[in-house]
């Protein structure tokens, strides 16, 4: 067997050598960024569709919003492409005013015509993120209406209520509020399509950068937009590669073959915080990791069941092993970084409490349950992680994995037992989250939205009309108040195990300076990194 | 002692160039293949393999030191290197890789035989069917056992894993759909050469009906070449149920499959080795295994081929 | 005589076969077509929620499930679905939003260029290998080809891949790691026939032409050692048997030197059946590409078939399956073609 193995071993090496030996290359191009990242989530380009992590953080990178936020403190609400705006008296009407001299990187002036068009198309086309600006009243019919231009660079929004001005300004800051070129994106409009099609693979826009070619799975690259208003970027080129694997990322990023690695394990923050040439930075994200307890299951039901689950994780040895440095514990449904966040941790393993509460609901001797896990790494590590403290306390828990398209299919369907989840904000508003774990309108089986709370089957009238009352709370600190009361409550009697929130990391060359890691994908900027 | 003067009186009965009987031919038949194939000495490794694999497949939970799906304390033995505790190491959920490859063995097993009892009778019943009645019957058959040959294995199984959802029941189901047809192309060639033997003639005209025929006349004759072809592949069938576990199509977490082992270790590779290396290691070898006692078999039953 | 009996014979044969493999191909296809539908139907996936993601409004959905026929019986779907399929329309991915037909235009190229290197590979040392054991039946040589070829069958793939990766890529810096190009040369030039290793060498452009190479190395090297397993078996049965005819008798009788009569006519005439072996193996590749392309990172069928998997684009699943089972149908067929054309038993005695 001995030769055998040296005939295998030395064959392959004649042919590797045969083929030419090669030295590590080593350098990426000063003028350009060079970022591996699984990018497969990108569907589309357009901004009135993107709605996944990779596609977000391109699109704020190239286009622009008519408002912003400083990534630091999310309170603090500035213009971009809007210069300013005036709220009606009965709370209903923004009147914004466009900021002159502002170009599209196509070289057409920005004026108040491209934003009313830009929200007009995302109303009319209704794609999956539509619901973020038509959740103020807006409809096909009525958004020529109720969006409607002033002037030149002067346009006013009507809503059919008076929301907290707070939240309708964070909903203009998501994707679906980029302002794109309207002149641009007409002239490939075919058949009343607003140049849908087109903008799917094409770019439109004003941002630091502009796309200059997607190749899905493979590549996306961007070039320095020269119409650009704002600080000219350092670099020429910004080039996203797709590398699914993070073994690999780290070897790119090791030999130099890339400047960031954007998906980095816990086995590899570890092993690449002792190369001295290698940064590890991070930045607390919004999205939510949490177990849905299905309340059609009869066990599951039982509130002393769900209170015994809330103790039967442990939280904090998963984040420090498995998730280490990826998450924190977080027991609320609204992130860290929110309005009114709350930021207790009522939970811990506690397996003695947890059989006691099993004991009062007459299931001493634990129970058999399945939970729907995703089959990500990650999401299944996880989910082997709390099976076996489950098991402490006599409850079986069958691992039912399967990919997201079909644990998701269950899960909106409520033929879950337990569905191991992961809930990003889509907006920076406290709405965003409260919206889908503690609003409920409509339990019955054919309700026409799916909200958290309704595919856990969870029937709640009076936290739901608690959380309407929070929308239309102009005053900010009472609507903190508000959430924080809302959170308190729905921490102890939810069929929601919160258990952490995520932390972004992403690994660098150390010459490679400036990427900010924001609270959402739209807000992760290299717009200003040097190397 | 004693045993051994009635072991050489049945090896003599077994070798007796006059059998009595027709029993007493056959099993001699059977002795003499025997024999020579324990002459085969990478044959005999490969048995010995094999029957490695079935002792530990059976007696799992005495051989594993530790549970395989319940792992220890994460904080303080994940991805443990190989050592005396644990001569494998351990994976990145605290468990024992030697507990989990002894407890794999139960599951490559499993799914070797599931694999084998569905796919023999569907490419039997096919077979003998298509190549008695022969005619338009032979040809509807033929064609659909050519469809599924058309098919590269691998990708038909992975799209009736997609279809019926991941998971090791259904990779069997999946193998064992896509590994039927040169069972049936087999076991109709053979049939085409017994139908019209005089024996077969001779129960025809007693008026048997072709049902019992084909299954008490003509399946006997094809079995024992069709067995030989499947213990051939299965090799083949280990390495595919492997590759489906390693897509995370076959066996789930937390089940100690060895394929779902390798890819589950994939993301460890560099700096703990072992993971990945140790499943992988545990496929080769029953594989390995399982060709050497195939190709054994061939060279006693096939002597031509071997020449 | 036999000659010219059999030279006419010949030609009604070939047509006739050539009638019958049409007729099989279009069967095969049709068969193709009705399993891929019936996976298609019985996936426990939501195909309306796969193309407007989880967020989306009731009215969304409901347009979507409209446009994608849902509503429609499943006859018709089944029509409409063949109709499509045989004018190459097969759907858009979920995934690329592309049409299925353009992303494997695109993987295509990748996985043929992989397979290719590795059949190259494969033949290059199978044949020489395979001869050498079969002039030395029995002896060592013959022993350790055999287990070598045994080993390969029981290797997985993916773990030798996987293991190659570690050793070569990570601790030696031998050869390149996955992917099928340095990010730094992918825009040094055009890719116009997609098979990286000629349009670089075409362009004059020698740092990517070796970049390529070393990318390719350690995978084509893999599929190479697997057919060359096969081959080399093959092989070495085809000139036993050639060896032991009375040509080579009589050759050897008349004084030819020994290395002609096997480097020369022997092999000459195992080469007939060793090219069908050779073009069934380059189908097996195929195969072997799908775990080969996730280990590699190797933007090919392989990767883009299970990718799909992985997030149920059931388009982009069936669309794949179905043309790699095309190509299957088709290299066998030529396989077959070749058999048929060649075989020298027409022609050899004369």
């Amino acid at each position: 067997m001995k030769h055998v193995q040296k005939l295998v071993a030395a064959a392959l090496m004649c042919t590797a050598a045969a083929f030419a030996p090669v030295k590590a290359v080593a350098e990426t191009p000063a003028d350009t960024l060079i970022q591996a990242w699984a990018i497969d989530d990108i569907i589309t380009l357009d901004p009135a569709e993107v709605f996944e992590f990779s596609a977000s953080e391109i699109l704020g990178n190239s286009y622009q919003g008519l408002v912003g936020y400083n990534v630091k403190d999310v309170s603090e609400i500035f213009g971009v492409i809007a210069e300013k705006w005036e709220i009606s008296e009965d709370g209903k009407t923004f009147s914004f005013t466009i900021r002159p001299d502002m170009k599209f990187a196509s070289g057409n002036p920005i004026t108040a015509e491209d934003a009313v068009y830009t929200l007009q198309r995302v109303i009319k086309l209704d794609k999956s993120p539509a619901f973020i600006l038509s959740q103020f009243g807006f409809t096909p019919d009525n958004v020529d209406a109720m969006i409607r231009k002033t002037g030149d660079m002067s346009f006013e929004f009507e809503m059919d209520k008076p929301y907290a001005p707070t939240l309708v300004l964070y909903c203009l800051t998501a994707t679906v509020g980029f302002v794109v070129d309207s002149e641009l994106v007409k002239s490939h409009e075919a058949d009343g399509d607003f140049g849908y099609n087109w903008l799917k693979t094409n770019y439109a826009g004003s941002g630091a950068f502009s796309i200059r070619d997607w190749r899905a799975n493979e590549a996306v690259v961007l070039e320095r937009n020269d119409n650009y208003s704002g600080e000219a970027p350092p670099m020429a080129r910004s080039i996203y590669r797709h590398i699914p694997e993070t073994a690999t990322q780290r070897l790119l990023l090791e030999k130099g073959d890339i400047d960031i690695a954007r998906n980095v394990s816990a086995e590899e923050i570890a092993a690449l915080s002792t190369n001295a040439d290698i940064v590890i930075e991070d930045g607390v994200k919004g999205s939510i990791y949490y177990l849905g307890l299905n309340q059609k299951n009869e066990t599951l039901a039982k509130p002393e069941v769900r209170q015994a689950m809330k103790y039967l994780v442990d939280y904090a040895t998963i984040a420090d092993t498995i998730m280490k440095g990826k998450v924190i514990p977080h027991q609320a449904f609204l992130p860290r970084g929110f309005l009114g966040a709350l930021e207790d941790t009522p939970f811990s393993l506690n397996v003695d409490k947890a059989k006691e509460l099993l004991a009062e609901a007459g299931l001493a001797d634990g129970f058999t349950v399945t939970m729907d896990t995703r089959n990500t790494n990650e999401i299944t590590a996880m989910g082997q992680a709390i099976q076996q403290t489950m098991a402490m306390a006599g409850i079986t828990m069958e691992l039912i994995p399967g990919d997201g398209q079909q644990t998701l299919t269950k899960y909106r369907a409520r033929n879950h037992d337990i569905y191991i989840g992961r809930w990003g904000p889509d907006y920076q508003d406290p709405h965003t989250n409260a919206d889908t774990f503690a609003r409920n309108p409509d339990n019955s089986d054919d309700a026409a939205s799916k909200p958290l709370a309704w595919r856990n089957a969870w029937d709640i009238p009076e936290m739901t009309a608690k959380a309407d009352a929070a929308v239309l709370e102009a005053d900010a600190s009472a609507r903190a108040q508000m959430y924080v009361d809302l959170q308190t409550e729905h921490q102890q009697t939810s069929p929601f195990v919160i258990m952490f929130q995520e932390i972004e990391v992403l690994a660098r060359r150390k010459n490679v300076e400036g990427f900010i890691v924001g609270p959402s994908f739209n807000d992760n900027s290299f717009k200003a990194v040097t190397k | 002692m004693t045993a051994d003067a009635p072991r050489q009186g049945l090896s003599e009965w077994l070798q007796s160039e006059q059998p009595a009987s027709r029993r007493q031919a056959r099993l001699g038949q059977a002795w003499r293949t025997w024999l020579a194939f324990t002459k085969n000495r990478l044959g005999m490794v490969g048995l010995g393999i094999v029957l490695l694999l079935v002792f530990v497949a059976i007696f799992a939970d005495v051989i594993a030191p530790y549970d395989p799906v319940i792992g220890g304390d994460l904080r303080t033995l994940r991805l443990l290197p190989p050592s005396m505790d644990h001569l494998m190491g351990t994976d990145d959920l605290a468990r024992d890789i030697f507990s989990r490859v002894i407890h794999g063995a139960r599951l490559t097993l499993m799914v070797v035989a599931l694999v084998a009892v569905i796919a023999t009778p569907i490419g039997l019943l096919v077979g003998t069917t298509s190549g008695y009645f022969g005619g338009w019957l032979d040809i509807v058959l033929m064609r659909i056992t050519d469809i599924f040959l058309a098919f590269p294995r691998l990708i038909l199984a992975l799209a009736f894993v997609a279809a019926l959802g991941p998971g090791i029941e259904n990779a069997i189901i999946a193998i064992a759909i896509t590994s039927w047809p040169p069972y049936a192309r087999l076991a109709r060639a053979e049939t085409l050469t017994i139908r019209n033997a005089e024996h077969i003639d001779a129960i025809r005209l007693q008026g048997a009906s072709p049902a019992r025929i084909i299954w008490g006349h003509v399946t006997p004759l094809c079995l024992s070449s069709v067995i030989i072809r499947v213990t051939l592949d299965m090799a083949g069938i280990i390495l595919t149920a492997a590759g489906l576990g390693f897509l995370g199509l076959g066996a789930q977490p937390p089940q100690p499959e060895w394929g779902a082992m390798i890819a589950g270790g994939r993301r460890f590779l560099i700096d703990y080795w072992w993971v990945a290396t140790m499943p992988g290691a545990a496929i080769f070898l029953v594989s390995l295994g399982f060709n050497l006692l195939g190709d054994g078999l061939r060279d006693v039953l096939d002597p031509k081929a071997a020449k | 005589m036999k000659t010219s009996e059999g030279h006419h014979r010949a030609l009604p044969t070939v047509l006739g076969k050539a009638m019958r493999l049409a007729a099989t191909v279009v069967f095969t296809i049709f068969g193709l077509l009705v399993v891929t539908f019936l996976i298609g139907r019985v996936v426990p996936v939501d195909p309306v929620l796969a193309v407007v993601g989880d967020r989306a409004s009731q009215s969304t959905y409901d347009k979507v499930f409209v446009e994608l026929g849902l509503d429609k019986p499943l006859y018709v779907q089944f029509s409409l679905y063949v109709e499509k399929a045989v004018t190459g329309d097969f759907g858009e991915s979920f995934l690329t939003k592309k049409p299925i037909i353009d992303d494997i235009a695109r993987a295509f190229p990748a996985t043929l260029e992989l397979a290719t290197v590795g059949i190259i590979i494969g033949t290059l040392f199978g044949v020489p290998v395979g001869v050498w054991a079969a002039v030395r039946q029995g002896k060592l040589v013959d022993q350790v080809v055999r287990i070598l070829g045994l080993v390969g069958y029981s290797a997985p793939i993916f773990w030798l891949g996987l293991l190659g990766l570690l050793v070569f890529y990570a601790k030696w810096g031998l050869v390149a790691g996955p992917g099928r190009i340095d990010i730094s040369y992918e825009y040094a030039f055009t890719p116009k026939t997609g098979l990286f290793l000629l349009d670089t060498a075409m362009q004059g452009q020698w740092g990517a032409f070796r970049n390529v190479v070393s990318h390719i190395a350690l995978p084509a090297a893999l599929l190479g050692y697997y057919s060359m397993a096969y081959i080399a078996r093959m092989t070495r049965s085809f000139m036993l048997n050639e060896l032991a005819q009375e040509y080579v008798v009589t050759a050897r009788v008349k004084g030819v030197a020994e290395w002609r009569i096997i480097w020369v006519h022997a092999l000459r005439n195992a080469a007939v059946p060793l090219v069908t072996v050779i073009a069934l193996s380059y189908a097996g590749l195929l195969e072997g590409s799908v775990l080969t392309e996730t280990v590699f990172a190797w933007p090919g069928l392989g990767q883009y078939l299970t990718n799909s998997l992985q997030n149920a684009d059931m388009n982009a699943v069936l669309g794949g399956t179905l043309l790699i089972g095309i190509i299957f149908v088709g290299l066998n067929l030529l396989s077959d073609f070749l058999y048929t054309l060649l075989d020298p038993r027409v022609r050899r005695r004369t």
